[in-house]
């Protein structure tokens, strides 16, 4: 059945009913009429948020965090022909010619990670991160790949991450939106609206798309010509006329409709309050490079901690700019400087809120670049067999290097984490068992993981 | 796998176990059956088909084949998924693995033979057929309390009897007024005008309501309606998804569906049309358009891809639209594996895909009726003046023998050369090699790249070089180029030789001379290839593709229908070119002539190319198309059939210079013909491909051929169609036969879905074994089988539910009955709940009197943010040309839907986007919507056209005005206290806005500084708060709910 109430019954029935005693099962069952109402995983959990930066265009992790002094030594040389045996590339063919690392690296921290000279700032926390060099995925196209990154197939159709959070946990906000998406960079993602879609769960569970500037959410202002006064007065009319019919039928769905009027104007404060980050000190301002109306990466970061501070559930940033099949040198530099202080200033400014023990952070692309050269010397393909990912808070191990790939940063050789795994491992840090997080559609329990994952137990705190 | 033998202790147990001869079935085997296989492998369920319960359930196996090979542990299906052996998941699945030991004893108890005695477990030998997977048969029409009640309709026969059973009873009939609004909405997604309720509770003669039902089947509004809910189960999108997200033009598939709807098409024509269409002998463009249903998958063209990946995608899509809105069956999950429910193997999913797996994605012209018409009367003038022209000249046909056997001989002898293609000259493109020597130009567009073709030749001496464009299918209208007109432009011919085969230091070959069969003259290139820069690109004759100016390109764009056709082009170079063995020529086309965005659609390619070399002297183009050269060459003048003889003429006689003045007016003609527009459509391939099951689905893991078939688990294929092609057609004649158990049950359900907000079974998509029980199920199948005798008429089908009693109920609840009955289930009440996304704008456009009524044609752009279809929102720039005349006020049905930026108002109120099959919308209640509704422009549009109507034409007074606007959004009259309410917001408002406190044209007016025209007599302060007033009301929830 499609109603939201019904979905929410069964979830908890089947989800969370095991082992609740009686009375936990009736507080659950007075909850369950609001699908967004705020809810416990199947255990114990640190992690209430998530804040995905979503490097879109895919990232090159040789430039960034995969020192590999081989491949400068192998630099115009034809790669190992046994490790191509298989492998299609999006672009180049991939008897093309190795192309060492651009940039110097360095160990950084007590826990001595290695980042390139790029990300300086990133380089300043990663006593507070794990840093993940094995990732892997099965796409190698930006929009399958994102699509795998964000729902866990290459095909359309599957709910993204965020919806599964936010079906599994509700809102702790009625003021805002549980899920909030912003966009940044050059363009869109490539997965559009699907990234943040809810596939097969109910609407209520996807990702509500904020603008940098001016009104967060469409159609949040009053139109010209009504004012507050009218506002006001219009809603307690909607109001009254709604409760009456009410009276009249009975139909427990105009409640609902009452609810969602009041709480659409309690959001055209909330939201315009939220986006005024020129309330922020300028040391805030200052630390994560953000400008009060100059839309930008490091405003959304800076917003993405407003959000979660309010109980927002999910927040996902957005970075489209990380596609270097040429010009990398001078791209990649450019986009660091756009990304690299606002990041390293979330994760700080969360944990000297207190907010990052209960915030999970997320830092990575699509998929990984190509060891091998594309055009002149100055660019590198899609790769989806090692790459690397970033996480902190909310229980991840902190100052932790996991995962190496091999000495050319081909493949992923040891502590390989899929894309699969890493969702089984973000779903635990939020309370979940990734098999049991699941909602049944065309007559199958679905879940984020597929048939596949297993949550990597090295990166849990 | 679960390590079995090695720990010491299983080591020890498995000696213990060998040592005992043979286990005892009774003691040791049926137990671990029953404890840890019956709970999905028993009487209750048989996932897989298979039962573990008793010895002929058992024996017989399931989906997967037999379990038990008795003696041959190792060979035994049983053994091995317990180990987890092959690949498959182990068994018992997602609980803990057999202790070691009772694993040991299964082992032993095959090798020794598999004994079970008769008497030990169920008899039951059969695996019970799911009930939807048989084919429905009429129910007799159950005893009710009420017989009166239930005396007209046997649908209410059928929910009185539940009711019964359940205690209840039925409620009232709703009001009149409620009534007709309720079957407006239901029929046609338009609330009534007050004056067609007025005429209906005018109406005391006892047929009605039963007019009111004919009248809505008869609106063609009704076809849209009903076309919404089958263009989402059609995933129907105006874009192609993915990354670009380009637009294209398939609205000529959304109006068949309307058409199909108004014209009554029954149901079973209605699918086979939509599955193969283009196989029906004699097919109309109508049912060459049907196939769009298959075609609505998206196509990935981002840089990098494979399009034969995501050409299986596109198949898989397929699959799962049929399986969800024709079948009624999960079969996507069969795509890696058995289905794990219903049983449905993997081999027989591909076998189902091999039916489909046969055709191309092509893309075709049609053209709608006006232009249909055109075509008609130009084709039969030019017809006329070609007559004409022999009947004025009767020694045509010695002249034109005369020029045959002049243009038959001293044709160059062309070599078809094989090339390899530089990847990264491509721009990403894909360059696909065919049979004959041509490439196919595929997946991501790039607009502007120069691809280079590497060669070697067995001719040592090189006179000329030839370009023929070739058409394909799979081409924009079949191209030869593959711009969405099918056009291209070549920018520059070059070729270099490296006589020695080193490629690194090449001799540019200079070109002197380059012929084509089609010149165009110098025009500048079409705005849509505009790079945004200000050198002046221009497209022309073929010497544009040797004068090596970036600037000029050779195109064969010679108008509509014509710029379609096979082209050909040959260079000469200033001297013959001499290559010595192992000698290379190097050619680049170059295309340069696109426009500035690759993701928009911007390419000016080439399409479908092939490059030959002659050592002929002085070669030039024929300039006789490839058809007519053919006929001239091989066809001798005896054995030719009329058609063959005209196709000459109407060639030849444009060689003649005395007939110029025909050919000039003939050409006149030409040039009238219409534009057309385009559809994705199927069309099936002469050469069959092979169809392979995928491992996990994988295009490139084939495993093993099979061939076209069906399902074994649904009704066999007919005798008449076993000796028929194995072709889609077959497949869809199959699917739609009257013994199918799902197809009728599939449609029925989904039309009481629509008006009852739950099907009779809930998960629409799927009737397959993990179906919840049907509320009524032999309600489902009475209809279903009443569906198919009255001829598969969905409109009958229709007025048999909406002249129930159980459709008329009033839908108001008691808490009793809410409590009891919350989804209403059990109908003892009418149905209530919001309309679907395009109705909530539906409703305020008829209210405001602003609707466009007009029904199909090309998509249209309503208000929407810019932004939206800008970076950062959108990947690409999109293109939004916001209507400015009354197409803004079209229903939300032609709205034009881009997969990746969803219409924001449809989407808040759960429109699905198109992505994929949806065959049950979700029904969502959140601020966003509340929002949309207060706030929108196109919202607050219609309350200023309502407030504007109600000051004309509502009568002098307030309180009339009142009634006016209220019969406007709900069809009735407000109650007093409404009516005080809302009276006493107006008298606020008034006062208000009298007394200054606001502008009244800030509200009232799109343009402050323009203020329209008022009613005489009304004032700005009134217009303001009128608009006030038209706001709320068009923000009820009952505004918005079919009650």
């Amino acid at each position: 059945m499609n109603h939201p109430l019904d979905v929410t019954r069964r979830w908890f029935l089947r989800d969370c009913g095991v082992g609740l005693g009686a009375a936990a099962l009736q507080q659950l069952l007075a909850a369950s009429s609001d699908p967004l109402a705020a809810r416990k995983g199947h255990f114990e959990s640190k992690a209430k948020s998530v804040i995905f930066l979503f490097m879109a265009g895919a990232p090159s992790h040789l430039e960034l965090f995969d020192n590999k002094p081989q491949l400068t030594k192998f630099d115009g040389t034809l790669p190992p022909a046994d490790l191509l045996k298989g492998y299609r590339a999006a672009f180049i063919n991939p008897n093309s010619k190795l192309m060492g690392p651009k940039f110097k690296f360095a160990r950084h921290g007590q826990c001595g990670a290695e980042v390139s000279e790029l990300l300086p700032h990133t380089a300043g926390i990663v006593d507070d991160i794990a840093i993940v060099k094995s990732m892997v995925t099965d796409a190698f196209n930006h929009a399958p790949g994102q699509l795998m990154m964000n729902t866990g197939s290459q095909q359309f159709g599957r709910p993204s991450f965020g919806a599964w959070v936010t079906y599994g946990l509700g809102a702790e906000t009625k003021d805002l939106p549980a899920f909030v998406v912003f966009s940044s960079g050059k363009k869109g993602p490539s997965g559009g609206n699907s990234c943040w879609g809810s596939g097969f769960l109910p609407t209520v569970y996807q990702g509500v798309q904020f603008r940098g500037s001016g009104d967060p959410v469409l159609y949040l202002s009053n139109p010209r010509g009504i004012d507050n006064e009218i506002q006001r007065e219009s809603l307690d009319a909607i109001r009254a006329m709604n409760q009456r019919r009410l009276e009249v039928t009975g139909d427990p769905e105009i409640s609902t409709r009452i609810n969602s009027f009041e709480m659409a104007f309690r959001m055209q404060s909330s939201a315009p309050e939220l986006m005024d980050i020129g309330k922020e000190s300028k040391a805030t301002l200052d630390m994560y490079g953000a400008e009060a109306g100059k839309p930008s990466f490091a405003n959304n970061c800076l917003l993405a901690r407003r959000l979660v501070e309010r109980g927002v559930r999910f927040v996902q940033l957005y970075h489209e700019a990380w596609d270097q099949h040429g010009n990398l040198v001078k791209d990649i530099a450019k986009n660091c400087k756009d990304t690299d202080q606002a990041c390293a200033a979330l994760v700080k400014d969360l944990k000297q809120r207190g907010l990052l023990d209960s915030t999970l952070v997320i830092w990575g692309g699509e998929f990984g670049r190509t060891p091998m050269v594309q055009g002149g010397s100055d660019g590198r393909d899609h790769h989806p067999n090692a790459f690397t990912m970033w996480m902190a808070g909310g229980g991840i191990k902190p100052g932790l290097t996991l995962g190496e790939s091999d000495d050319l940063g081909f493949n992923a050789t040891k502590n390989k984490v899929h894309v699969h795994d890493l969702h089984a491992t973000l779903l635990h840090l939020l309370g979940f068992d990734h098999l049991r997080l699941t909602h049944k559609f065309q007559g199958r329990e679905y879940r984020l993981t597929d048939v596949h994952g297993n949550p990597v137990k090295e990166l849990l705190a | 796998m679960y390590p079995i033998f090695r720990t010491a202790a299983g080591l020890a147990l498995a000696a213990l176990v060998c040592a005992q001869t043979k286990p005892d079935f009774a003691k040791d085997i049926l137990p671990v059956f029953e404890q840890s296989c019956s709970g999905c492998h028993g009487a209750k369920s048989h996932m897989g088909g298979l039962r573990l319960d008793g010895r002929a359930a058992a024996f017989q196996g399931g989906v997967s084949g037999k379990p038990v090979v008795p003696g041959k542990s190792a060979d035994s299906l049983l053994y091995q998924r317990i180990l987890g052996q092959g690949g498959q998941a182990r068994m018992p699945m997602g609980a803990k693995p057999l202790d070691p030991a009772q694993a040991e004893l299964i082992r032993a108890w095959i090798d020794a033979g598999a004994d079970w005695p008769e008497s030990l477990g169920s008899r039951d030998a059969g695996v019970a057929k799911h009930w939807a997977f048989v084919a429905p048969q009429r129910a007799p029409l159950p005893a009710v309390s009420n017989a009166k009640w239930a005396s007209r309709n046997p649908v209410d026969r059928f929910v009185l009897a539940r009711l019964d059973k359940e205690g209840l009873a039925p409620s009232p009939e709703a009001n009149r007024a409620t009534l007709l609004r309720r079957l407006s909405l239901d029929l046609t997604g338009l609330p009534p005008t007050p004056a067609e309720v007025d005429a209906f509770l005018r109406d005391k003669s006892s047929k009605a309501y039963e007019k009111q039902v004919d009248r809505l089947l008869e609106s063609p509004h009704y076809g849209e309606r009903q076309a919404r809910h089958w263009l989402d189960a059609a995933r129907y999108a105006d874009s192609d998804g993915f990354e670009k997200d380009k637009p294209r033009w398939v609205w000529f598939y959304r109006d068949w569906v309307i058409n199909a709807f108004n014209r009554d098409l029954p149901y079973d024509r209605f699918l086979t049309e939509q599955l193969a269409g283009d196989l029906i002998p004699g097919a109309t463009q109508e049912q060459i358009v049907a196939t769009g249903f298959l075609r609505n998958s998206m196509i990935n063209e981002e840089g990098g891809i494979d399009p034969e990946q995501f050409r299986m995608e596109a198949m898989f899509d397929r699959m799962d639209a049929i399986g969800k809105s024709m079948l009624g069956v999960t079969i996507q999950c069969a795509q890696c594996h058995n289905h794990k429910y219903d049983p449905l193997t993997q081999e027989e999913y591909y076998k189902i895909f091999a039916f489909l797996n046969n055709a191309h994605e092509a893309n075709v012209t049609v053209y709608a009726p006006d232009e249909q018409r055109k075509r008609a009367e130009l084709f039969a003038e030019i017809r006329e003046a070609e007559n004409d022209l022999r009947h004025r000249n009767p020694d045509w046909p010695q002249r034109m023998a005369a020029w045959e056997a002049k243009v038959r001989p001293g044709q160059p002898v062309w070599h078809v050369v094989k090339p390899s293609v530089d990847d990264i000259s491509t721009g990403g493109q894909k360059y696909l090699p065919k049979e004959d020597g041509s490439f196919l130009a595929a997946g991501y567009a790039p607009t502007k790249h120069r691809a280079k073709f590497t060669t070697e030749t067995t001719l040592s001496t090189i006179t000329g070089f030839r370009l023929e464009l070739l058409n394909d299918p799979n081409l924009p209208r079949g191209g030869p180029g593959r711009s969405i007109q099918g056009t291209g432009a070549l920018t520059e011919f070059e070729v270099e030789i490296a006589a020695d085969g080193n490629e690194e230091k090449p001799k540019k070959v200079k070109m002197v001379r380059a012929t084509a069969d089609v010149n165009p003259e110098e025009k500048p290139l079409d705005t849509i290839y505009s790079d945004k820069t200000d050198k002046k690109r221009v497209t022309g004759p073929i010497g544009y593709a040797i004068d090596g100016k970036a600037e000029t390109a050779w195109s064969w764009d010679i108008g509509p229908y014509r710029r379609n056709q096979p082209r050909k082009a040959v260079f000469v170079p200033e001297a013959p070119v001499e290559l010595p063995k192992g000698g290379k020529v190097i050619f680049y086309l170059s295309q340069q002539h696109g426009g500035w965005n690759s993701d928009d659609n911007q390419n000016n390619n080439l399409g479908r190319m092939r490059l030959s070399v002659t050592g002929s002297p002085d070669p030039t183009a024929d300039p006789l198309p490839a058809s007519v050269r053919d006929i001239v060459d091989n066809a001798p003048p005896a054995k030719r059939t009329p058609e063959h003889e005209h196709a000459v003429f109407s060639f030849f006689r444009t060689t003649v210079p005395e007939w110029r003045e025909a050919n000039e007016n003939i050409e006149r003609l030409w040039r009238q013909h219409p534009e057309g527009s385009t559809q994705l459509v199927l069309n099936e391939r002469n050469q069959s491909r092979s169809t392979s099951i995928l491992m996990r689905g994988d295009f490139l893991k084939p495993v093993r051929e099979v061939t076209p078939g069906t399902p074994a688990f649904l009704h066999p294929m007919p005798e008449p169609l076993r000796t028929e092609p194995t072709n889609r057609l077959t497949f869809a004649r199959w699917l739609t036969g009257r013994d199918s158990p799902t197809v009728a049950r599939t449609f029925v359900n989904r039309v009481w879905q629509n008006y009852f907000g739950t099907g009779i079974f809930a998960t629409s998509e799927d009737i397959g074994r993990q179906v919840e029980p049907p509320s009524h199920p032999e309600l489902l199948d009475y209809l279903s089988v009443e569906f198919m005798d009255r001829g598969w008429s969905v409109k009958k089908l229709h007025r048999l539910i909406v002249t129930s009693n159980t459709y008329k109920q009033s839908s108001s609840v008691t808490p009793d009955l809410a409590a009891k009955d919350p989804y209403n289930r059990l109908l003892a009440r009418g149905p209530r709940f919001r309309v679907e996304a395009e109705i909530v704008r539906d409703i305020a456009l008829s209210a405001s009197g602003l609707l466009n009524a007009k029904v199909g044609g090309e998509s249209v752009y309503p208000p929407a943010p810019d932004f939206l279809f800008q970076p950062p929102a959108s990947y690409g720039p999109k293109i939004w040309k916001e209507e400015k005349g009354d197409a803004r006020y079209r229903r939300g049905l032609y709205t034009f839907r881009y997969r990746s930026v969803p219409y924001p108002m449809l989407q808040n109120f759960d429109a699905p986007n198109g992505d994929f099959a949806c065959v049950r919308r979700s029904r969502s209640n959140t601020p966003l919507q509340a929002l949309t509704t207060l706030n929108e422009p196109l919202f607050l549009e219609t309350a200023r056209a309502l407030a504007m109507k109600t000051l004309g034409e509502g009568g002098k007074t307030d309180a009339g005005k009142l009634v006016f606007a209220f019969r406007r959004c709900l069809s009735r009259a407000p109650e007093p206290q409404e009516k005080d309410r809302m009276l006493g917001l107006l008298a606020r408002q008034t006062e208000r806005f009298s007394a200054g406190q606001a502008n009244p044209w800030d509200l009232a007016a799109a343009d402050p500084a323009h203020p329209p025209q008022l009613p005489p007599g009304a004032t700005p302060a009134q217009a303001a708060a009128w608009t006030v007033v038209a706001r709320v009301l068009l923000n009820l929830d009952e505004t918005i709910t079919k009650e």
